[in-house]
């Protein structure tokens, strides 16, 4: 509770001192390449109804996610509270990667934890890791994956509190850890506003993203919380469908607990035992989901649905045909998602989608779920 | 405070020594053996047991713990397992059995639901390492109304007002965590300890049990001399894992049982017992 107490201290003094937000604005200008473009879709458009879709291009930034923007501010922080090491988890790679490299920029040491299976699964974004200096530790206990490695990246928080901040990169734990990483994400959604005002004119009827634990939704929707006008839909990852148990379903098939600090949808099991979650993407691959979203759900604000690998991989490979992006396989959640609420909606719909990630770290995975020969 | 609870820590401070706390998983490494294993811990000098329920993602614990639960998740230990484990359990006079757990699977089997079993099971009280007094209203409620004890914990990070909370919401004795990390053995326990333990007298009356880290008689030892509970849990794990037999493991556990007995007798209690 210390820990947490003084990181909200120094997060609430940050936020009210402008040298902070001068120094945050400047790295996210200069150093990730913010504002990252809207880019209109025209082709992939024909294969969602004809609606008129947006890409937010989070995949351009330094690093190739929306996880800079989240890692920068708490970097940033981190140095503000005198800690010289940071430690984080990792599902995909993209938060682990965006660590070390504000790590490497601001000299501080840099552990990772990583879910062994996901150290297969992700093998370029380790080496990315260690090239930048991190040290990567696989986790090989419980279900080897984005769970377990938050449950690692705590016991060492909680033995080297004194030197040492966790920069958690979802908008999940305890408070005031989903607070502080929807902050930071937030310009995602300040800038998409503006944009698509000005091409537009309006806000758009529906602002999508994917959706693990929550982090480049959360930030896309924080700006249009108060438009009721704009729907807002999360997708979660189904798998191999939500009959088949292997999926990471919160929304869908989870019901209310606690896990790793926050009250939430949690996949469990009938003694409150975490059901260990599936999904072929390593970033979309977490049993819980951040309680912000929950909120969202249960107020309506927000709705949420499953979308399975197959539907994923669809439009991984439609998006990568007619737009010329690879999106990373979470990303293609979203899309596939977005194909199926641009036929719901209509031509006349206008649709943002948040393009968390590129894909370059599923080459490989794509090219075995496609069959494509790379020996 | 459970009078269970109550007569565990009056007679430890009647023979001006601290109680002897022990911790092993529920169905570890089997439901049936791990009856045997605690009961053998009650018959060899541990006054108070905590019956840890398993749990998929036991954060705050190391290798050992981890390990443990895992074998005992496997063989598909439920938590009305864990009650049927308490119940079978038959401590003596002033000796009580505990569950410890986190919070999830105690609100998953419903919260009203779970602190009824375990009084009818014989349990005392329950240690809940990931539940916050902020958010323990409806826990505070039920446990009042079974009449067993909570624990909550504090560690050598917490403030002076952290404390009063948590002393103000435990019955029973507070957990003190000697040291900054996870559960596990370690060649000494820190120097934080005593003070902790210092700062949690001058502000609450309650008995305190030291965890974190003991891993032999003279740290048990060194620990009575200043906390009202020494908690022992890896150590007597690692000789469940390390032995070949059930009958094995058994036997360890006892031995190493009673050295931790002799442990909490050799050292003078320092603090005086309340008026």
């Amino acid at each position: 509770m210390a820990a947490l107490d003084q990181l909200e201290d120094a997060f609430d003094a940050a936020c009210t001192d402008p040298d902070f937000a001068r120094e945050l604005a400047d790295l996210e200008k200069d150093y990730t390449g913010r504002p990252s473009p809207l880019t209109r879709a025209a082709r992939f458009e024909h294969e969602c109804g004809g609606a008129r879709i947006y890409f937010k291009r989070e995949d351009l930034n330094h690093t190739g996610s929306h996880k800079i923007n989240n890692v920068l501010g708490q970097a940033l922080l981190a140095a503000r509270m005198g800690k010289t090491r940071i430690i984080a988890e990792t599902g995909a790679g993209q938060h682990g990667v965006a660590s070390a490299t504000a790590a490497a920029l601001m000299g501080l040491e840099c552990v990772v934890y990583m879910g062994k299976e996901d150290t297969q699964r992700q093998a370029l974004n380790v080496a990315r890791m260690q090239l930048l200096g991190a040290t990567v530790v696989p986790v090989e206990t419980g279900s080897q994956t984005l769970k377990d490695a938050i449950n690692e990246a705590m016991r060492d928080w909680v033995t080297n509190v004194a030197t040492t901040h966790y920069l958690l990169g979802t908008v999940t734990g305890p408070s005031p850890f989903p607070r502080i990483v929807r902050h930071f994400h937030s310009v995602i959604g300040r800038e998409t506003r503006e944009q698509i005002l000005e091409i537009e004119g309006r806000l758009p009827d529906a602002a999508v993203a994917c959706v693990g634990g929550g982090s480049n939704a959360m930030g896309l929707f924080s700006a249009f919380l108060d438009d009721p006008e704009v729907r807002l839909v999360g997708y979660e990852a189904g798998g191999e469908g939500v009959e088949s148990g292997r999926h990471a379903a919160r929304f869908a098939m989870g019901a209310p607990g606690v896990l790793h600090g926050a009250r939430t949808y949690v996949m469990q099991d009938e003694w409150g035992q975490t059901i260990p979650s599936h999904s072929i993407s390593a970033g979309l691959d977490y049993p819980g989901v951040g309680p912000e979203h929950a909120w969202l759900h249960d107020s309506g604000r927000a709705t949420y649905e499953p979308v399975t690998d197959a539907e994923a991989m669809e439009a991984f490979s439609i998006v990568s045909r007619t737009e010329g992006i690879l999106p990373a396989i979470e990303t293609a959640h979203a899309l596939a998602g977005a194909m199926r609420l641009g036929r719901e909606l209509g031509p006349d719909a206008v649709i943002v989608i948040n393009l968390s990630g590129r894909g370059d770290k599923d080459v490989e995975t794509a090219a075995r779920w496609f069959g494509i020969d790379t020996t | 405070m459970n009078p269970r609870t109550a007569a565990v820590f009056d007679a430890a401070r009647a023979q001006q020594r601290s109680a002897l706390i022990g911790y092993l998983p529920a169905g570890f490494p089997t439901v049936d053996d791990s009856v045997e294993i605690f009961q053998t811990m009650l018959d060899s000098g541990v006054d108070l047991l905590e019956v840890g329920l398993p749990y998929s993602d036991p954060l705050m614990d190391g290798p050992a713990i981890q390990e443990s639960v895992e074998i005992a998740l496997e063989r598909g230990v439920t938590t009305d397992d864990v009650l049927s484990v308490v119940d079978r359990l038959t401590p003596a006079e002033g000796q009580a059995v505990y569950v410890m757990s986190y919070w999830n699977p105690i609100e998953r089997f419903g919260v009203q639901k779970f602190a009824d079993g375990l009084a009818a099971a014989g349990g005392s009280g329950v240690i809940t390492p990931d539940l916050t007094p902020e958010e323990a209203d409806a826990w505070i409620e039920v446990t009042e109304a079974a009449g067993i004890d909570r624990t909550f914990l504090v560690a050598p990070s917490s403030t002076d007002a952290r404390i009063d909370i948590v002393s103000g919401a435990t019955t029973g004795f507070v957990y003190a965590a000697s040291t900054m990390g996870v559960t596990g053995t370690r060649d000494t326990v820190s120097d934080a300890a005593p003070q902790l333990v210092g700062r949690v007298r001058e502000r609450t009356g309650q008995p305190i049990g030291v965890g974190l880290g003991v891993s032999s008689a003279d740290q048990a030892a060194s620990i009575a001399g200043y906390a009202d509970g020494v908690i022992v849990g890896s150590a007597f794990i690692r000789r469940v894992l390390d032995a070949e037999s059930s009958a094995e493991a058994t036997a360890e556990v006892g031995r190493f049982a009673a050295e931790l007995r002799e442990g909490v007798r050799r050292s003078t209690h320092l603090s005086e017992p309340d008026a």
